[in-house]
């Protein structure tokens, strides 16, 4: 069938082999629908698929839920919204799953949460950071799980509004992540410290930064301290070409996700040190429920976890604590269950907020550091979302509240 | 001769490349019914006053009159609507049409109904094309596409499209050339046939001198950019200069 | 001042990785004509291949400078025998083929390349960890410059020297300079083609290689480097006039110049500069800065084309048959199975609509995603500002696009073959570059939200007969439009501009009115694309959507009237299968490319109708 032609596959590629014994028990499965940018960003998307399936693997081998194992259908969405509307589509009408989840690009996150508005279907929405998908486009079947591009450039506002900088320079990707998180940066900055100025400004396209000439650019405009939001490729680039041209000596630099291995693996030996960032010192945290998966996942998948590894594991536990609170499929049900939803993550505590339908996990604040030639993160601390998001009625202000 | 009233009429043209004068003050004259041969050595201008006659290069200096009315500055497609046919030294037809198609879409155009969107082009002017096919002798591949017939045949093709806006003048830039010995007699005693009886003026340049002395009514000789001499055929031949020309150089063109 | 004379600097150095991968696609380009979209892939596989090289031979010999140096050679060797078999295996069957089918077969090896990097590699970006001399800089008017960057400077001229030396002094490189101007003639004179061709490949590889080499001390080999590179590696090519290799060179410099200064005076405009530039160049000099008109500018479809006849009868029937089934879907297809329908149904007229410019017209677009685009955001601009209801949504989505058909339109007929192609790829870009960052207008990416059909289309059942009605019409009345007056002259002038020109055609209105048509009639199908999917995004725009467009067109055949529609069903069926099914489908959808090329290059459509005619002869 085709379910089995795409297991065949990942057989074969190694990744995923147990969850077709489920079938052969023959309950029926609890089926979420999983769409993500597999092939366009497998690098973030494939930790984040381990983490998922680590957590459908324990809740089946602890009995499933309410009597019947969990299945995810994945699909990939080739980084194109109109394809992840259309699978989506097909999960709900020829799957016949009963939510669907994932996405890591805000667009397509954008593109599934109008869809299951349309629908009238849940949709859990794992990595997408734009505001917009619990405020300005909110809406009742939409949740989201990972901590916003508001809530961590807030987290970093705290840090920044401490030190004595005052003239800023910001370098951001130029399109809609790099902008809102610019954006609330300096607004939320300039509240705290109103004697601080933006000095200057750059927007390399994302995946094409002319590292050398921003580098540059941003040292013409002698700033105290710069901001960055690039990251992957683009983020190497500036700080190889920062580091030689000497842009970080004698200034902080604030940077946004730089923490995550994600990012901060590739940096190598040429992580700059003290930047401080926002970002998952996998190797330093060392609670109950963060070393039981971090164990798990070891001997998974013999690797270490990155932040989407984190991401793809809680989307699975949150579903299921709807789904047990739910005690139902049913969608109306589920939405219920999800507002106000408690559940565990391997970072602590957190709950889905009623208000906005965003949750409160939270990321880790602190400062790079060189240790043995690889980056890692010195000085941090959990920085829970929940302290993180705006008061109540802005949030009211910019959620449409029909729903 | 020059009693009908000229069809073409051409008063001192200058066309000047850079420093080099290609044509040197040329007039000419072609009236009804009437073949005008345009000949002289490689390199003698007379590529460059036929794209001046039709629109290709624009003059220095002088006028180009159809009927009176002056050419000067006009685009190669608005001298066509004033009733003047070309064919091409290299045959230029359209390769993906049939034989009838290329003659349609000449039809088309000259009846202005080519912003047409919705009748099928193959069931228009049928009639009226394959009587033009017919008068060139190509019946028989009307429905052949132009890209694989033979030479000869697609100066043919070219005649017919040339005749499809019942022009006045037929400007001709070596019609033969390129074709075998037997064809070339064949194509301008069919020229020479239309023209008588439809009336046109033509004018037409050729290397093969053969067919200028057999089939030309009247001759132009050019030599360096200037017209050297004028007449019919026993005229140009016994003419000094032009044995000058052609024999003095040593470079006879076109066989013998 | 000084931070002039550091920034200008830095162009220069971004401009030496340019020329290498542009000089390399120039070659390629003068030479075979091939519109060489692997030339990125090229790129990526130099970057990954050094990084592997450089490591291995650190790892037995110490970090030296000149092992660097030997590995990114032998990087750019092995890139460079990659490129000649690539050549050997795949494009030397198909330059019989009409002119610019390469691009497919080259596309198909694009996606190959993406899934094999990925397999080999794993995705995670690669860093070449950098000794300290790698590191090194020197002070410039008081700044810090790089060392590697002063080098990079300079390795673009050598360069250049080497490839002029190749090209004076050797016999391979003469025989490349003289096929540049005329191949015709090289081949006339009895020179093997095939190992010129497999040479040339191989150079412009191994240059391509190099680049990607090159700049490994700066930036990680990473997945994306591929399609980062390829848009404006054309963009320099065309700039500087294909096959010219002084021409790119000087047009290196001009963007990485144009590049390294726009940041600092308009640090916003990155996406769109180079293009913005890029047109410019074109309107001015048609054939870019030092390039030449193509010696047999032939019909970029090739010179011979099929006539194009009327349907047979049995063609007729098959159309209306399936007609029928899919407008019978809801009977017994699910929702999905009417979704995937909607789909096809739209990509049909997105193809049909191509196809009149490609095939009648003679007009190759690299760009026609813009309309599609343009539609989208018509229909959907009027649901965000004006709150319009679906029926007045799918009137502004023709005049949108076709209001910018006539725009674009009317610079890009006066150009033509690559040339032209690359302009309404500027024009895209620039159209594309306006969606994603004007986000007062158009929510950038996030693109706009909630275009959903008007209450009595929300059924599906409904909104596919809409569908139908408006895409199948649409497309109908294109191929009505093709068999009419209007598309023979068209043809006519394609076949011969002399000839159109010369029974009184005007073949730039003709080339301007069929622009017009294809634009509005993608901004209908992107109209009906938006409202089927509820909300328009940039990514509609974006390159990868003007090549899909492409990929229909040739893979079903350019010279039959239904190319398109088989194209567009078959490419598209295709796509949805593999994405769903195969986890390595990139791989998967590449083969199958590659493999249909070989298989029918004439495109599908063109295969049938050939056999058709072997079989029961012409209908007429």
């Amino acid at each position: 069938m085709a379910k089995t032609t795409r297991r065949l596959f990942l057989t074969a590629a190694g990744t995923l082999a147990a969850p077709g014994l489920v079938r052969a028990q023959g309950t029926q499965p609890i089926r979420i629908g999983e769409i993500n940018s597999y092939t366009t960003l497998p690098a973030f998307t494939i930790p984040y698929r381990n983490g998922w399936q680590l957590r459908v693997e324990q809740i089946n081998a602890a009995g499933g839920l309410l009597g019947r194992p969990l299945e995810v259908i994945w699909r990939d969405d080739a980084g194109r919204p109109q394809d992840a509307v259309r699978l989506a589509g097909e999960l709900l009408d020829s799957e016949r799953v009963d939510l669907i989840a994932g996405t890591f690009f805000s667009h397509i996150g954008l593109a599934v949460s109008d869809f299951a508005l349309q629908r009238r279907r849940l949709f859990v929405a794992a990595e997408p950071l734009t505001d917009a998908l619990v405020w300005e486009k909110g809406n009742r079947y939409t949740f989201r799980l990972r901590p916003s591009t508001y809530m961590q450039a807030a987290m970093l506002v705290e840090e920044a509004a401490k030190l004595p900088a005052r003239r800023w320079v910001t370098v951001a990707p130029n399109y809609e992540y790099g902008q809102s998180a610019v954006k609330w940066f300096k607004q939320l900055l300039s509240a705290r410290r109103p004697d601080v100025e933006f000095v200057a400004e750059q927007w390399p396209a994302l995946g094409r930064i002319d590292a050398g000439a921003t580098v540059t650019a941003l040292a013409q405009a002698r700033p105290d301290a710069i901001y960055n939001v690039t990251f992957g490729a683009d983020l190497t680039n500036f700080v190889r070409q920062g580091n030689t041209r000497g842009l970080f000596e004698r200034r902080t630099v604030v940077s946004l996700l730089t923490g995550e291995p994600e990012y901060l693996d590739p940096l190598g030996d040429e992580t700059p040190e003290g930047w401080i960032v926002t970002g998952y010192p996998w190797d330093q945290v060392n609670t109950p429920e963060h070393t039981a998966f971090r164990d798990a996942y070891r001997r998974r998948f013999n690797d270490y976890p990155r932040l989407g590894s984190v991401v793809g594991y809680d989307t699975i536990t949150a579903i299921a604590e709807a789904i047990k609170r739910a005690g139902a499929l049913e969608t109306e049900r589920l939405v219920e269950a999800m507002r106000g939803l408690p559940f565990t993550s391997p970072f602590g505590r957190c709950v889905f907020r009623a208000i906005d339908h965003q949750s409160t996990l939270g990321a880790f604040v602190g400062k790079t550091a060189l240790r043995g030639g690889r980056g890692t993160m010195v000085e941090w601390r959990y920085a829970d979302g929940a302290n993180y998001l705006p008061p109540d009625d802005e949030v009211r202000r910019m959620r449409p509240q029909t729903t | 001769m020059s009693s009908h009233a000229p069809i073409l009429e051409a008063r001192g043209l200058v066309k000047r490349f850079g420093g080099v004068i290609a044509v040197d003050h040329v007039s000419l004259v072609v009236h009804a019914g009437e073949m005008l041969a345009l000949i002289g050595p490689n390199g003698a201008g007379k590529s460059t006053c036929f794209n001046l006659l039709n629109g290709q290069l624009r003059p220095d200096a002088g006028e180009i009159l159809l009927e009176g009315r002056s050419l000067a500055g006009l685009p190669p497609r608005a001298i066509w609507r004033l009733g003047v046919g070309r064919t091409f030294q290299i045959t230029a037809t359209f390769a993906s049409m049939t034989v009838r198609e290329n003659v349609q879409v000449a039809l088309l155009s000259h009846h202005r109904r080519v912003w047409r969107f919705w009748r099928a082009a193959r069931e228009t002017f049928v009639a009226e094309a394959d009587g033009l096919i017919a008068q060139v002798g190509m019946r028989e591949q009307a429905d052949r596409p132009c890209g694989v017939l033979a030479y000869g045949d697609l100066k043919r093709v070219e005649l017919a499209i040339a005749l499809a806006n019942d022009p006045k003048l037929l400007l001709m830039d070596e019609p033969t050339a390129g074709m075998a010995p037997a064809e070339r007699l064949g194509l301008m005693e069919l020229t020479r046939h239309l023209v008588r009886e439809r009336g046109v003026a033509c004018l037409f340049t050729e290397h093969d001198m053969d067919v200028v002395f057999g089939h030309a009514d009247r001759i132009l000789v050019m030599n360096r950019g200037r017209l050297i001499a004028e007449g019919n055929a026993a005229a140009v031949r016994a003419n000094p200069a032009v044995r000058e020309v052609y024999l003095g150089s040593g470079a006879t063109s076109g066989g013998h | 001042m000084d931070f002039l004379l550091v920034q200008f600097l830095t162009g220069l150095a971004n401009a030496s990785a340019l020329f290498l991968i542009a000089s390399g696609l120039t070659v390629i380009f003068g030479v075979t004509r091939v519109v060489n979209f692997a030339h990125g892939s090229f790129y990526m596989l130099g970057a990954y291949l050094a990084w592997t090289i450089v490591r291995a031979l650190w790892d037995w010999g110490g970090r030296e400078p000149w092992l660097f140096v030997l590995g990114l050679l032998l990087a750019a060797l092995a890139v460079g025998a990659i490129g000649a078999l690539v050549e050997i295996l795949l494009l030397r069957r198909i330059y019989r083929a009409p002119e610019l089918f390469q691009l497919l077969a080259t596309f198909g090896a694009v996606l190959i390349v993406q899934d094999i990097t990925l397999a080999l590699w794993g995705p995670e970006d690669l860093p070449l960890p950098r000794p300290r001399w790698l590191r090194a800089f020197i002070e410039v008017a008081g700044e810090r410059f790089p060392l590697y960057d002063l080098i990079l400077i300079f390795v673009g001229p050598v360069v250049l020297g080497l490839l002029w030396l190749l090209f004076q002094r050797t016999r391979f490189g003469i025989l490349v300079r003289a096929a540049t101007q005329d191949r015709e003639m090289v081949a006339a004179l009895g020179v093997d083609q095939r190992a010129l061709f497999t040479g040339v490949f191989f150079l412009g590889s191994a240059l391509a290689g190099l680049g990607g080499a090159i700049v490994l001390p700066s930036q990680n080999a990473n997945l994306q480097m591929d399609l980062a590179i390829i848009a404006e590696a054309f963009v320099v090519v065309v700039v500087g006039g294909m096959g010219s290799v002084p021409g790119a060179f000087l047009a290196s410099l001009l963007i990485a110049e144009v590049q390294a200064f726009g940041i600092v005076l308009v640090p916003k405009a990155t996406l769109v500069l180079v293009f913005l530039v890029m047109a410019a160049v074109l309107m001015v000099r048609p054939y870019g800065l030092l390039g030449r008109p193509q010696a047999h500018a032939r019909a970029p479809t090739g010179s011979v084309a099929p006539v194009i006849r009327a349907a047979p009868f049995v063609l007729k029937v098959v159309g209306a048959s399936a007609l029928a089934l899919a407008a019978a879907a809801p009977l017994y297809a699910g929702p999905y199975g009417l979704t995937v329908l909607i789909e096809l149904v739209v990509f049909v007229l997105f193809a049909a609509s191509l196809h009149l410019l490609m095939g009648p017209g003679g007009v190759v677009s690299f760009g026609h995603a813009a309309y599609f685009g343009l539609g989208a955001y018509g229909a959907a601009l009027g649901v965000r500002f004006l709150a319009v209801p679906m029926e007045v949504g799918l009137v502004l989505a023709p005049l949108l696009a076709g209001l910018f058909g006539v725009v674009f339109g009317w610079f890009v007929v006066r150009l033509s073959g690559v040339y032209l192609a690359m302009l309404t790829l500027a024009f895209a870009q620039i159209v594309w570059a306006a969606a994603f960052q004007w986000v007062e207008l158009t929510g950038g990416d996030n693109g706009i939200l909630g275009v959903w059909p008007s209450p009595w289309a929300r059924d599906k059942a409904l909104f596919l007969w809409l569908a139908l009605a408006l895409c199948i019409g649409a497309t109908v009345l294109l191929r009505r439009a093709i068999y009419a007056p209007f598309g023979y002259g068209l043809r006519a002038a394609r076949d011969s501009e002399l000839r159109a020109e010369a029974v009184g055609l005007n073949a730039a209105q003709l080339r301007l009115v069929a622009f017009v048509i294809a634009a509005a009639s993608a901004g209908i199908a992107g109209g009906v694309y938006a409202y089927a999917k509820g909300s328009v995004f940039p990514t509609y725009i974006s390159i990868p959507k003007s090549v899909d467009a492409l990929l229909m067109v040739l893979l079903g055949g350019v010279q039959t009237v239904s190319g398109p529609i088989v194209g567009a069903v078959a490419f598209h069926g295709l796509f949805l299968t593999l994405l769903q099914w195969v986890e390595w489908w990139r791989a998967a959808l590449g083969l199958a490319i590659v493999a249909l090329v070989l298989a029918f290059p004439e495109g599908v459509a063109g295969f049938v109708q050939r056999r058709w005619e072997a079989r029961f002869g012409a209908a007429s």
